[in-house]
């Protein structure tokens, strides 16, 4: 009797611990896909599934520390309720043009119909000065981005 | 701010709209985004919504090279010049002859792309040639 009067409130403590950890670890599915979201935003193209608290990452990655600190990242997000991370994300950096000679041509070739402007490339970098009317900028910026330059500096154009 | 707050309006977008192969990265200061969209319209849309954030393209952080998946060997493409004719060329350069022309608006095929820049084209006339890529937007 006296026993069973000590038992039953730690008894009761231990049900209720138990009840409050298995409560807290069921985070439903779309719960966890939302948190992962949250941490893996760094890279946008990163796509996030979860069925069954098993989560699943796809999508572009730049490198294998990106790919593994992603799936780290995704795991910390809920580490009680994540069962496991499918890493599915493959590694295809974005590749930049680096031969400044060929990227020279291809601007020529680019900018045969703006007879306005004056382009230059140094180091993957194509820099553009001179006047362009505002209906052909969209033009001249999709012909240079095609050419997969490190990066298109029209701060120097005056439109038109 | 970084980029890809900057530049969200566009990364949802070509995220929603199934961009296939999409990269989006930030190297030096610059965001890459590049991609095969489903067809010409989807890519027009991001280019508006790019133009909406940097008016005229101005800010220089972004390089956009979004390639459309429609524009296969044996398609029609459209002529899509300001207002002038597009130049058919005997080869892919504009240091090659020209030796055609295709006006404003007209629908050609497309025989096969010789690169990204220059596609083989054959007009309604039986020209054939090669012309600007740019130029030339898929009919999907």
């Amino acid at each position: 009797m006296r026993l069973k009067s000590i038992l039953s409130p730690v008894l009761l403590g231990l049900i209720c611990v138990v009840v409050f950890i298995s409560c807290k670890s069921k985070v439903s599915d779309a719960d966890l896909k939302a948190k992962v979201e949250q941490v893996v935003n760094s890279n946008p193209t990163v796509f996030v599934d979860v069925k069954d608290a098993v989560v699943t990452l796809t999508g572009n990655v730049q490198n294998e520390d990106e790919r593994l600190n992603l799936e780290k990242a995704a795991k910390a997000a809920e580490p009680k309720a994540i069962k496991s991370v499918v890493n599915n994300l493959s590694i295809t950096p974005v590749l930049v043009s680096s031969d400044d000679i060929a990227l020279t041509d291809k601007v020529l070739d680019a900018t045969k119909d703006f007879p306005n402007i004056k382009a230059t490339v140094a180091e993957g970098i194509i820099t553009v000065t001179g006047e362009v009317e505002q209906a052909r900028i969209q033009t001249l910026k999709m012909s240079l981005d095609a050419l997969n330059p490190k990066k298109v500096d029209l701060s120097g154009v005056k439109v038109k | 701010m970084a980029l890809t707050t900057k530049y969200q309006a566009l990364i949802a977008e070509a995220k929603s709209a199934g961009i296939d192969d999409l990269q989006i990265a930030e190297l030096d200061g610059v965001l890459h985004i590049r991609g095969t969209a489903p067809n010409a319209d989807v890519k027009n849309k991001l280019w508006d919504i790019y133009n909406q954030i940097d008016p005229n393209f101005l800010s220089s952080d972004v390089v956009m090279n979004v390639d459309v998946s429609t524009a296969v060997s044996g398609s029609q493409v459209r002529v899509i010049t300001n207002n002038s004719n597009l130049n058919i060329r005997k080869g892919p350069g504009t240091d090659q002859p020209i030796i055609g022309k295709a006006a404003k608006n007209e629908v050609i095929t497309l025989i096969s792309r010789a690169n990204d820049q220059w596609w083989l084209v054959r007009t309604q006339e039986n020209e054939e040639g090669y012309c600007y890529a740019q130029y030339l937007e898929p009919i999907s």
